[in-house]
């Protein structure tokens, strides 16, 4: 038997970011040319069928259902390191999130957590929004992944469906200024109630002070030579 | 003497110690209920948890947890570190379950490098080692913090007595008694000291007996059953609902731990008993806690069997930390034959050495989440990187911070006196539930 020159699955990259330069120092007068580096941040993007194990039933089924009720409400789906992440259009991740809680062969009974990550290069789809779900009747797991641009920072809340997203959305809510649309009561969680500014946000500086000791100082971590 | 204020809401009473005769006399003739804020300094709240309850009479008519006081930004403080230098800063979110904290996300960073596979035979051993009497550790100051909250002195002198006897194995293996920083990327930073397999086995010798004496005190302790059975009610439906895992969920009688039904670190070739009961209940999750440790120590057992020389760091010496730990003149640093290569023979060595240590490894892109099985339930670390040399993201589902949204449910209805062995049950760290 040969092995299959092409790979059966695709895996396309999502450009999030390109970066200039390097070690984010700039105006330095540097001359060695790589301040003329350029780096594109690309994560791993939709992935073509087929997605190997369960994860092929898993789509079947709820593509299935969302066709049967005219609701075009999966962007795409990632596998990436044996694990599934369905990125949801936000209008529709109720009715998503619905089918695989309730749906026999799904039966997602549990959201573990909501959290969020900013990527301030993806534009228009600046904040992500991340469930992680569990079915403990068939033992899988699945993460839901929403995206909604900076300028428009409203997601609806899952609280209706799992209560346990309660306080996950608050948190993330508190950290990220991501709005979750029906959850009952909305308000920080970590921050003090009066807090400005949301702090997980990339745009949120780290605030670190230097430290001084007997004849050095430290530089704070934020003010360091970064290599990302 | 109480104090007292009017506000728009009614009058509000500053009490201290023995004031509630002059508060009730006070709130006699006024609203029936009474607010009680309890915490977030209060001893029986496990450190910085808030309470608000809304008490009639003695009942408990509306609960409300409130925390973030506690809160430190580690995962924020993550994106600004090396990868490696990430575990220092896990390892104190939830200090009594620090190598949960550490495996959960030096696993995830492993599985985005790829080299899950890759880590040695030995460092898994090691890993499952130290989880297991962590796990009993974390059960110890469990019951012993919550036999304090609800009088049972001896339960805690008892419970931090026993709990020496493992953080007298994390301090020889590791150097220190908590935030240890032990597992990395790839292994763990450094071997067991040689011979010290006795020791363990020696305090597990020990160690065994005094849990049962701590179990045959309590078991049947009409005053610790009368405070624990029928309290803190919470069925399986209300646990899934509410995402609570651990031995909330398996005092429902289902036995869900991912130790058995998503096995990581080779846990499908051990040994032991997934601990469950039917009762729903606060003496339910305590006869868990009970068993469960000596289920633990039947899986050290196990571990020290299996201990076979190896190396216990990936052999990719692009990732792995370039020196052994080793204690020396000065207590501990790193190996004196390490310093003598990188000092005296080999140039490439300490551009090598101060490359990974300054820089550190990059990551490829994309994200994990691996889920373990801590004393509290599941703990996920779900890691996000953009190819660099730090953390892009780093987001802890933390069992403590979900399990405590299950305080209205637990507490609703009962007595005052049942919130302090209904938290006690849920066994939060504030470490953790903040970060």
């Amino acid at each position: 038997m040969t092995e299959p020159v092409v790979p059966e699955q695709r895996q396309e990259l999502h450009v999030i970011d390109v970066r200039t330069g390097s070690f984010h120092v700039q105006g330095s007068g540097d001359t060695s040319g790589f301040a003329g580096l350029t780096r594109q941040v690309a994560m791993p993007g939709a992935t073509s069928r087929p997605f190997g194990g369960w994860f092929d039933q898993a789509a079947d089924v709820l593509f299935e259902r969302l066709q049967t009720a005219g609701i075009d409400g999966v962007e795409h789906v990632v596998i990436d390191r044996e694990e599934m992440t369905l990125f949801v259009r936000r209008e529709h991740l109720l009715e998503v999130a619905r089918i695989l809680r309730d749906d026999e062969y799904l039966r997602f009974e549990m959201c573990l957590g909501v959290s969020g990550v900013h990527y301030p290069g993806d534009t228009d789809r600046e904040l992500h929004v991340i469930a992680n779900l569990l079915s403990l009747t068939h033992n899988r797991r699945v993460r839901l992944e929403v995206t909604c641009p900076d300028s428009d920072r409203h997601v609806p809340s899952l609280v209706s469906l799992w209560p346990s997203a309660d306080w996950h959305e608050r948190e993330t809510w508190d950290f990220f200024g991501i709005i979750f649309d029906g959850h009952p009561a909305l308000t920080r969680i970590m921050m003090p109630d009066d807090w400005a500014g949301h702090p997980q946000r990339k745009d949120y500086p780290l605030n670190g002070i230097d430290v001084e000791f007997k004849g050095a100082t430290n530089a704070a971590p934020h003010t360091r030579r970064s290599y990302s | 003497m109480s104090t007292g204020y009017e506000t728009t809401e009614g009058r509000v009473h500053t009490v201290t110690g023995g004031d509630w005769d002059s508060v009730r006399g006070a709130a006699e003739g006024a609203k029936e209920r009474v607010v009680v804020n309890m915490g977030p300094q209060h001893p029986s709240t496990h450190g910085v948890l808030r309470m608000i309850l809304e008490l009639e009479g003695e009942t408990v008519m509306e609960a409300r947890g409130a925390i973030g006081y506690l809160h430190t930004g580690i995962e924020k403080t993550m994106e600004y570190r090396s990868w490696t230098q990430g575990v220092t800063l896990v390892t104190r979110m939830d200090y009594l379950t620090q190598f949960f904290n550490e495996t959960a996300y030096c696993m995830s960073v492993e599985k985005l490098l790829g080299i899950s596979d890759d880590v040695p035979e030995r460092a898994k051993v090691i890993r499952v080692m130290m989880m297991e009497l962590c796990r009993i550790q974390s059960h110890l100051v469990a019951l012993g913090t919550g036999g304090m909250e609800l009088g049972a002195l001896t339960a805690m002198t008892n419970g931090f007595r026993d709990r020496e006897l493992i953080l007298d194995i994390f301090e020889g293996i590791t150097g220190l008694r908590m935030n240890n920083a032990y597992i990395r990327p790839g292994g763990v930073a450094n071997d067991i000291p040689e011979g010290f397999e006795k020791t363990i086995a020696d305090n597990l010798t020990q160690l065994k007996k005094n849990l049962h004496d701590n179990a045959n005190m309590l078991i049947d302790n009409p005053i610790w059953t009368a405070r624990n059975v029928g309290t803190g009610y919470l069925d399986l439906t209300a646990c899934v609902a509410l995402g609570v895992t651990g031995p909330l969920l398996r005092a429902t009688g289902l036995p869900w731990d991912l130790r058995r039904m998503q096995p990581y670190l080779d846990y499908e070739t051990y040994e032991f008993d997934v601990i469950t009961e039917n009762t729903c209940d606060n003496y339910g999750r305590f006869l868990i806690r009970i068993r469960e440790m000596d289920e633990s120590v039947k899986i050290v057992e196990q571990c020290l069997d299996r201990l076979r020389p190896g190396a216990v760091m990936v052999a990719d010496k692009r990732i792995a930390w370039p020196a052994q730990l080793q204690v020396g003149a000065d207590g501990q640093g790193n190996s004196f034959e390490h310093i003598r290569k990188i000092m005296g023979t080999s140039m490439e060595s300490l551009i090598h050495h101060f490359k990974l240590v300054t820089e550190g490894f990059t990551v490829p892109t994309g994200q994990a989440y691996v889920p373990l099985e801590s004393p509290k339930g599941e703990i996920g670390a779900h890691v996000v990187s953009d190819g660099g040399t730090r953390p892009y993201r780093v987001h802890f589902r933390e069992p403590s911070f979900n399990n405590l949204q299950a305080i209205p449910a637990l507490c609703e209805g009962g007595m005052v006196a049942d919130v302090i062995a209904s938290v006690a049950s849920i066994d939060p760290v504030m470490g953790g539930v903040d970060r």
